[in-house]
């Protein structure tokens, strides 16, 4: 448990109190990056080909065009990983002799407005003498395939390897293997509002301001004044009002450092806002993956062995700062899930081909390698003739800590009972009887279910498991109070809709005896906040919440010896509540401003002993803790039309304490509304020669209303000293869990056809094509 | 140079003139020569929805309407609905049923659910969610702006 504190306990956490964010949001008043003035704006003239030498850009007369010419002093983005083979390739700022993806920037047109730059633009002709691309990852892997990097032999940049000492001897005792593959199809994050940059020079400072839709503001400082040559203090990053991340806003982009390179030159304000085009075919992508799995199972149905084969196709460059390995590496370090298996091998690679490039998608690989395994859990089920469920009971963990074969440490959670509750929440048998019921009306319903654990909350001893050369993890946090008895909590921190302004106050809030309405949490400001990595990973509550947390303690600690001198009271007889310290069991109290004003003005009654000002700052570094959830899914599904309905939704979940009810839940159910538009929508589809066919949200399908059932949550809280606030990350695990009950739910719905599907998106036309081979009438 | 036109448009009961050329979206016209930048663009090519504004009433995607089509007609945009500091009982309804997150799409939202409300303040629950779908929001799931459309249709159905 916690050390209880000084303050109030829990008046404000676990309270669904209303956002602070939503004011503003709501009236218009946000501040967006586009909704900024800029002189200048920028247009890119882009890569039409997946793979060719660039042959001349002819430039229409008396307009102002960039090209890797001008930027010759600019170094290329080259991200760094130590471990795993990782080969180091280079993405130009703009493309330098060679494309290597249809939507690679090549030109940056400047002009007075948006419109006569995309005019310009159109009039900028790229002579490309074109070469063979490769578009599939394994094809990218065939001998004689065409190399994307030269230095990549067949096209791997990351290798990694693992294998458990006892794991060929498991293999040899198993009663039953069972194999499955699964092909997940690439996706793109697709935030609503899509990249956004505006950077604008001052002159009598010499700095540059860029504000961009992003979600690491001090990364992208230190990335860009590296790329440029300047020192850091010269460049300040505003995040600002931020319209969705998902993962795809925390990669550094070209067209950033083009921005601010610009700014620079003109010594003006130039700006660029990305359209829809461009980034589906341009930002980043995601999920593009194979996995092969066998799975050794005992007589018992316990998997007594596990190995795995992971390709992900990362696209032609290499994400920053994280690299294009974390979506293989994640992958193999958490293929097991939450099962008690003991004999483990994997193999992952990251393999480069001619499309655009992947990086980090809520979830990053998990919600890949889950359906891998549950869609591996179900095919055993049946094959042992067991319930789904019960399969699962007999292989998750249950004792903690539970160290994995890959050596991560699984703290305590409830995988079992959240299952029951699951179970419970459907009424399995009841269900059961209906579908026998439907099928003979030829309606086909089917039921699935996903277990599984969500590692949140890592610091620097996760990320430096990697070998990365820039290792994230902690964050700093400062908390100020003003002589007026007000507070800022200054985070690097950098949350964009997940309401960390509100759950930060409330954590701040306890720790000092104050309303949240006096608590204003400052981030996205390189010049206002303490350097911090950013939010991503499902960390912002847990690490940057941590660190609020110890760094109100300290400045809990200070009122409180303030007070102390000023009620003669010793500090230990007195709480910090309701804006005052009041002497315990007394009605002798000081408001907390009069402490404030004290710190500040009144310093001579201290003798010296507290020094003045109350400004506090704590770091804090977790390793990690794992949050986890059975999700259930009921499905119709049209054989006819091979259409997918989801008629009910289940989440039972286990994230330690919630800080905010109402928060926790829009982010477990905005992530499992992903993760249906994953396992049955939406889908990133490139020709042959490497041209994207989905360029419009026409083509590429986010779930709307219509598709997204009512969510039925269930909460557990197991509390832990996993983290400070006994809180877990929960903001990836929606989009985890949902794609694979998804996808064992239509497998059951199609079981009575002796079919099945393992590819995702399970589009209409994939399941209508499984069902007419099943018929072997064959035609399309 | 192609030539601009001159025209007014009237944006929450504020008449803005201004010179746009032809081509010149509705949407580009309310943000950026009107400076109304509550009303978001998230796609331009009217799947989205963000960009959802009244024209006469009706639910108008402003990135398939040109500026000089908007002429002489009533434009309503989010920053219309409150008050002044005081949220309208849509407003307070998201507020209230957390039918936001990052906020992006949120004005395209305001906006229909306004149109479809003072169109049908009796719309059921089913037709709520369909209308519902002509929008995108990638942060919420949905659920809960149905509640909070639900919720503020009730209140309004009250007054």
């Amino acid at each position: 448990m916690t050390t209880p504190t000084k303050g109030s306990g829990f008046a404000w956490v676990g309270r669904s109190v209303r956002r602070v964010e939503d004011p503003a949001l709501l009236t218009g008043r946000g501040r967006f990056t586009a909704d900024l003035p800029a002189v200048h704006r920028v247009r890119f003239v882009r890569s039409s080909v997946a793979a060719g030498r660039i042959q001349k850009v002819t430039i229409p007369d008396n307009a102002m065009v960039i090209t890797a010419a001008e930027l010759a002093a600019v170094k290329p983005i080259t991200p760094e990983l130590h471990k795993f083979g990782y080969v180091a390739v280079a993405q130009p700022i703009l493309a330098s002799g060679f494309v290597k993806f249809v939507g690679e920037p090549v030109a940056a047109v400047v002009a007075g407005s948006e419109a006569a730059a995309e005019d310009i633009a159109d009039g900028v002709a790229v002579g490309i003498s074109e070469a063979a691309a490769v578009v599939d990852a394994r094809s990218a892997l065939e001998d004689g395939a065409p190399l994307v990097h030269a230095q990549a032999a067949r096209n791997i940049v990351v290798e990694g390897k693992v294998e458990t000492p006892g794991f060929a001897a498991a293999q040899s005792v198993a009663s039953r293997v069972v194999t499955i593959e699964l092909r997940s199809r690439r996706q793109n994050a697709t935030p609503i509002e899509a990249r956004a940059g505006h950077a604008v020079f001052d002159s009598a400072s010499g700095r540059v301001t860029l504000t961009c839709a992003t979600q690491m503001p001090h990364l992208t400082r230190t990335a860009i004044a590296d790329l440029i040559g300047m020192p850091e203090s010269e460049l300040r990053v505003i995040a600002p009002d931020v319209g969705g991340g998902f993962g795809q806003k925390m990669s550094l982009v070209p067209e950033y450092v083009v921005l601010v390179w610009l700014a620079r030159k003109l010594r003006s304000s130039v700006a660029w806002t990305e359209d829809r085009r461009e980034n589906l075919i341009a930002s980043f992508h995601s999920r593009d993956q194979y996995i092969r799995l066998q799975g050794a199972f005992n007589s018992d149905a316990k998997l007594v062995g596990l190995a795995a084969e992971v390709i992900a196709n990362v696209g032609a460059y290499s994400c920053y700062p994280t690299t294009c390995a974390v979506e293989p590496l994640m992958a193999m370090a958490e293929l097991p899930g939450p099962y008690d298996v003991r004999a483990y091998a994997c193999v992952a690679r990251g393999v480069l081909t001619n499309t655009c490039p992947m990086a980090p998608y809520r979830g990053v690989s998990r919600p890949v390698i889950t359906a891998a395994l549950e869609r591996l859990m179900d095919l055993a089920a049946t094959q042992f003739e067991l319930d789904p469920t019960e399969i699962r009971r007999r292989n998750l963990i249950d004792k903690f800590p539970y160290r994995s074969a890959t050596g991560l440490v699984f703290d305590e959670g409830s995988y079992r009972q959240t299952l029951d509750m699951a179970v419970a929440a459907v009424d399995l048998p009841e269900f059961r009887e209906r579908q026998q019921a439907a099928r003979l009306q030829k309606r086909y319903l089917g039921i699935g279910f996903a277990t599984f654990s969500e590692r949140t909350g890592y610091g620097t001893p996760a990320f430096a498991a990697r070998g990365m050369g820039i290792t994230p993890g902690w964050e700093t946090v400062e908390v100020a109070m003003d002589p007026s008895g007000y507070v800022e909590v200054r985070i690097g921190a950098s949350p964009h809709g997940q309401g960390l302004r509100t759950t930060l106050a409330q954590l701040v809030g306890d720790e000092l005896g104050l309303a949240p309405d006096r608590i204003k949490v400052v981030h996205g400001d390189t010049d206002r906040t303490p350097y911090g990595w950013g939010t991503f990973a499902s960390r912002s509550l847990v690490i940057a919440g941590g660190a609020s947390v110890l760094a109100a303690r300290k400045v809990q600690a200070k009122l409180l010896k303030i007070a102390s001198r000023l009620l003669e009271t010793a500090a230990d007889d007195i709480v910090l509540e309701a804006g005052a310290a009041r002497v315990v069991g007394t009605d002798r109290a000081i408001p907390i401003e009069t402490l404030a004003r004290a710190a500040y003005h009144q310093t001579h009654l201290f003798n010296g002993e507290i020094d003045p000002m109350i400004s506090e700052t704590a770091t804090y570094d977790p390793p990690g803790t794992f949050s986890n959830s059975c999700h259930a899914a009921i499905v119709e599904v049209d054989t006819e039309a091979g259409q997918v309905t989801v008629e009910r939704f289940v989440v039972a979940e286990d994230a330690g304490r919630l800080i905010n009810p109402m928060i926790v839940d829009g982010q477990i159910v905005g992530g499992v509304a992903q993760g249906i538009g994953n396992a049955l929508l939406e889908e990133i589809v490139y020709d042959e020669t490497g041209n994207i066919l989905t360029a419009t949200l026409a083509d590429f399908l986010p779930p709307t209303s219509r598709e997204i059932p009512p969510i039925e949550l269930l909460h557990l809280e197991t509390l832990n000293d996993a983290t400070i606030a006994q809180a877990k990350g929960l903001g990836e695990g929606g989009a985890i869990g949902a794609p694979a009950a998804i996808l064992n739910a239509v497998n059951d719905a199609l079981a009575p056809f002796g079919v099945t599907v393992n590819e995702m998106p399970a589009t209409p036309r994939r399941i209508r094509a499984i069902l007419r081979q099943a018929k072997g009438r064959g035609r399309d | 140079m192609i030539e601009k036109n001159e025209l007014t448009l009237q944006i929450n009961g504020q008449l803005h003139s201004i010179r746009v050329e032809p081509r010149r979206t509705l949407v580009d016209a309310i943000r950026e020569d009107c400076g109304q930048t509550g009303t978001h663009i998230g796609c331009e090519h009217g799947v989205c929805g963000a960009c959802t504004v009244l024209v006469d009433g009706e639910p108008v995607r402003s990135c398939l309407m040109f500026a000089v089509q908007a002429q002489d007609k009533d434009i309503r945009t989010v920053e219309g609905l409150a008050a002044g500091d005081e949220l309208n009982p849509l407003q307070r309804a998201f507020m209230e049923h957390h039918g936001l997150q990052c906020g992006f799409c949120t004005p395209g939202f305001l906006m229909l659910i306004t149109g479809v409300l003072d169109r049908d303040p009796d719309i059921s629950d089913d037709d709520l969610v369909d209308v519902l779908s002509s929008n995108l929001c990638r942060c919420t799931g949905y659920q809960n702006i149905v509640k909070a459309a639900r919720a503020a249709a009730a209140e309004l159905r009250r007054r």
